[in-house]
């Protein structure tokens, strides 16, 4: 689904991000974990053609990304708060979101409603902009517009950052549902381990910009990660 | 403690990552300020010089008249533009200062202010006449200058106390703009009563007291305020209303372009620079009264008239277009990532302007009470807008870099952004192509061939669209880069 070749990111003679090859097959749910500076997010970004590799390119469905748009109507993503416009309240970015993604009101509405735990009641009718609503309610409407109009790839940059202990349980249980889809790929990158383990079938350990750990996710996996970062 | 704020907000001025990038726009500001100046201080001279030796009047009694108008508009200019003094002030509410300290600072700064400075360039110069030319004696001409001072201070502070009283200061502007009228047409002169305050500044030795306790008045008051509410939860909150879901359905027959269309009406209605920009738009309605009223000499040139259509017609497409994409700098990643297609988009944004031109022209039929032919040439400014200015903005976007924030009013006038050498030569062929396509026209034969070609031009412009589109498109996509990566740098 996604393949990644002979990626570099080099910024003033800096080297954030080399990975020779990774491969990201259909219906995978790959977690990405890493310290700071690791290259989580510029690998996202990449992958989103939001910047230009140094040298290499990446592929999704077979389509170059920085020469075709064509991988826009299967990927979705959310990466931070510049995914949200901040003068619409919720309803609006989603039926906007939805507008984009070829989906009618209806469509969209009836997706919110499966989303109605998520939500808690804290996004649909507040009669609030998105840039008046807290980190955290803002991160749960980024996150369920980048699953209308059912997206084949969706990348979500540390989902689980500002959510209380409740939603991140819930976000678990959502991701986990979509992973067990076929079809659909999802990309996740988080700091804590303990939730990347339990949702991702595939984990990779990016270490200044390049890939340390590749590993499928086992019982073990949690505990070899710990000693990883506890060095 | 000083030293440090002093230091602090040297450094945010210089560390600015709009400012660190180019020279060319720090002479360009620097042109600007000193283009100010210049004006205000000619101004000044000019006024004494016109009101002694043309109309044979004491000058200084003539300013005083109006000097009740000049106050209400200063503090009125102030309330829209004049930023509050909140340098970061929540990283050192917890730092052992006193927070009269941080105040007081902050006040100090707005002391400062090119608001209070523009007016000594125009009042200095003026005084060293008065007393140079006029004979007026050295003592009454400084009195006078210490009250006017103490009122622009008075403005300053007063300013800040009225913060956010938006309903407040339309009433002032509307009671303003009343009192005006009914002095322009002779019912009521508000300055019979108000011009002997003024002129007592001048010939009293004592009124000029009362300024200066007003402007002592309004600091203490306006600092009592303002330490009172330095809490997170109170003078440092960012407001929030209650807003209602709009859907825009009757835009909906637009297809596509409708998605956009929505979301830039929005866009405009709910954000402050946003409505401010629109607002400046819909004054340039009126700059064509300086030209077809024969108001500025200057501008009495056949070519000037075309000059005036373009602008008047095109007020929006100038300042709000200008920053296009930046308006949507703010979730520009969101844009690049989504199913949207360059076209689309760019698409949208056309059709926004060209709908703003249409609805400026129609609103400036006014121009027919100067003659059809004026009005002819805000039509043939509008086919030129819409047909080759639209494309030229949205080419010129693609190099403007710097991002917008929507929620704040600061720098929207005289924005650094886009002077770059680019959008710079980009406005050639705004203003200057048609002016000169105009004079071929207007010399060679006759005034209508001017129009003709300046609307053929335009025409021309609709007829390539497809083509030009494709190569706007070409540079956005190589610009896409540069651009997210620049939206990024936040101040």
């Amino acid at each position: 689904m996604i393949g990644v070749h002979n990626i570099t990111k080099t910024y003033a003679g800096n080297t954030v991000l080399n990975i020779e090859h990774l491969e990201i097959p259909k219906g995978d749910s790959f977690g990405l974990v890493g310290n700071n500076g690791a290259g989580k997010t510029t690998l996202f970004s990449a992958l989103l053609d939001l910047i230009r590799p140094t040298t290499g390119y990446i592929e999704n469905s077979g389509i170059k990304v920085s020469e075709s748009e064509e991988w826009k109507s299967i990927t979705s993503a959310f990466i931070d708060e510049t995914f949200l416009i901040g003068y619409l309240t919720a309803e609006e970015y989603f039926y906007f979101i939805g507008e984009l993604r070829g989906q009618n009101k209806a469509d969209v509405d009836a997706l919110l409603a499966q989303f109605e735990d998520f939500f808690h009641g804290e996004i649909l009718g507040q009669k609030k902009y998105l840039r008046d609503l807290s980190k955290g309610n803002q991160k749960k409407a980024g996150i369920v517009a980048a699953l209308i109009g059912n997206p084949e790839v969706i990348i979500l940059d540390e989902p689980f950052a500002n959510l209380d202990p409740t939603t991140q349980i819930r976000l678990k249980k959502i991701i986990k549902e979509l992973a067990a889809d076929p079809n659909v790929t999802v990309l996740v990158s988080s700091h804590d381990l303990i939730h990347v383990t339990e949702v991702c079938q595939r984990i990779v350990v990016l270490d200044k910009g390049e890939v340390v750990k590749d590993l499928a996710t086992s019982e073990e996996t949690l505990k070899e990660l710990e000693e990883h970062f506890n060095k | 403690m000083f030293k440090h704020f002093v230091s602090l907000q040297w450094k945010s001025f210089w560390r600015a990552a709009s400012l660190s990038s180019g020279l060319w726009m720090k002479i360009f500001m620097g042109f600007w300020a000193l283009y100010f100046i210049g004006m205000m201080a000619f101004g000044g001279v000019g006024a004494f010089f016109l009101i002694k030796k043309e109309l044979c009047l004491d000058p200084l009694e003539v300013i005083n008249r109006f000097l009740i108008y000049w106050w209400v508009a200063d503090l009125i200019f102030r309330y829209a533009l004049q930023k509050m003094p909140v340098i970061n002030i929540k990283p050192l509410l917890i730092l052992p200062f006193r927070k009269n300290k941080i105040v007081s600072f902050a006040f100090g700064k707005t002391i400062l202010s090119f608001f209070n400075i523009i007016h000594g360039f125009f009042f200095v110069p003026f005084s060293v006449l008065l007393v140079a030319e006029g004979n007026a004696p050295v003592l009454n001409v400084l009195l006078w200058h210490i009250g006017l001072i103490a009122l622009v201070y008075a403005n300053n502070f007063l300013n800040i106390l009225l913060n956010n009283k938006d309903n407040l200061i339309y009433a002032v502007a509307g009671i303003m703009i009343v009192l005006g009228g009914l002095h322009y047409f002779e019912y009521f002169d508000i300055t019979r009563y108000t011009a002997p305050f003024f002129q007592g500044l001048y010939d009293t030795k004592f009124l000029f007291i009362i300024p200066v306790i007003a402007a002592v008045l309004f600091y203490v008051m306006a600092f009592r305020t303002f330490v009172k509410d330095l809490y997170l939860d109170a003078g440092l909150a960012t407001k929030s209303k209650t807003v209602k879901t709009e859907n825009l359905e009757w835009l909906d027959r637009f297809g596509k372009t409708a998605t956009f269309l929505k979301n830039d009406i929005k866009l405009i209605k709910r954000n402050k620079r946003a409505r401010s920009t629109v607002i400046v738009s819909a004054l340039f309605l009126f700059y064509g009264l300086l030209f077809f009223t024969g108001a500025v000499e200057a501008y009495d040139g056949p070519v000037w008239k075309i000059f005036a259509g373009i602008f008047v017609s095109g007020g929006f497409l100038m300042s709000f277009g200008q920053f296009v994409p930046s308006w949507d700098s703010s979730y520009y990643p969101l844009m690049m990532s989504q199913n949207i297609k360059y076209r689309e988009y760019l698409s949208s944004k056309w059709w926004l302007m060209v709908m703003a031109t249409f609805i400026s022209t129609i609103l400036a039929s006014g121009y027919l009470y100067f003659g059809w032919e004026a009005y002819l040439a805000v039509i043939v400014g509008a086919v030129y807008n819409m047909g080759m200015n639209a494309h030229v903005v949205l080419w010129a976007g693609a190099y403007v870099k710097t991002p917008i924030d929507l929620t704040s009013n600061k720098k929207a006038f005289g924005d650094k952004q886009s002077f770059n050498v680019k959008t710079l030569m980009l406005t050639l062929p705004k203003l200057a192509l048609p002016m000169i396509l105009y004079a071929i026209g207007h010399y060679a034969y006759s005034p209508y061939a001017g129009y003709l070609l300046v609307a053929l031009a335009g025409i021309a412009g609709f007829a390539f669209r497809n083509m030009v589109f494709d190569k706007i498109e070409r540079i956005y996509r190589t610009e896409k880069y540069a651009t997210i990566w620049a939206y990024k740098q936040k101040k």
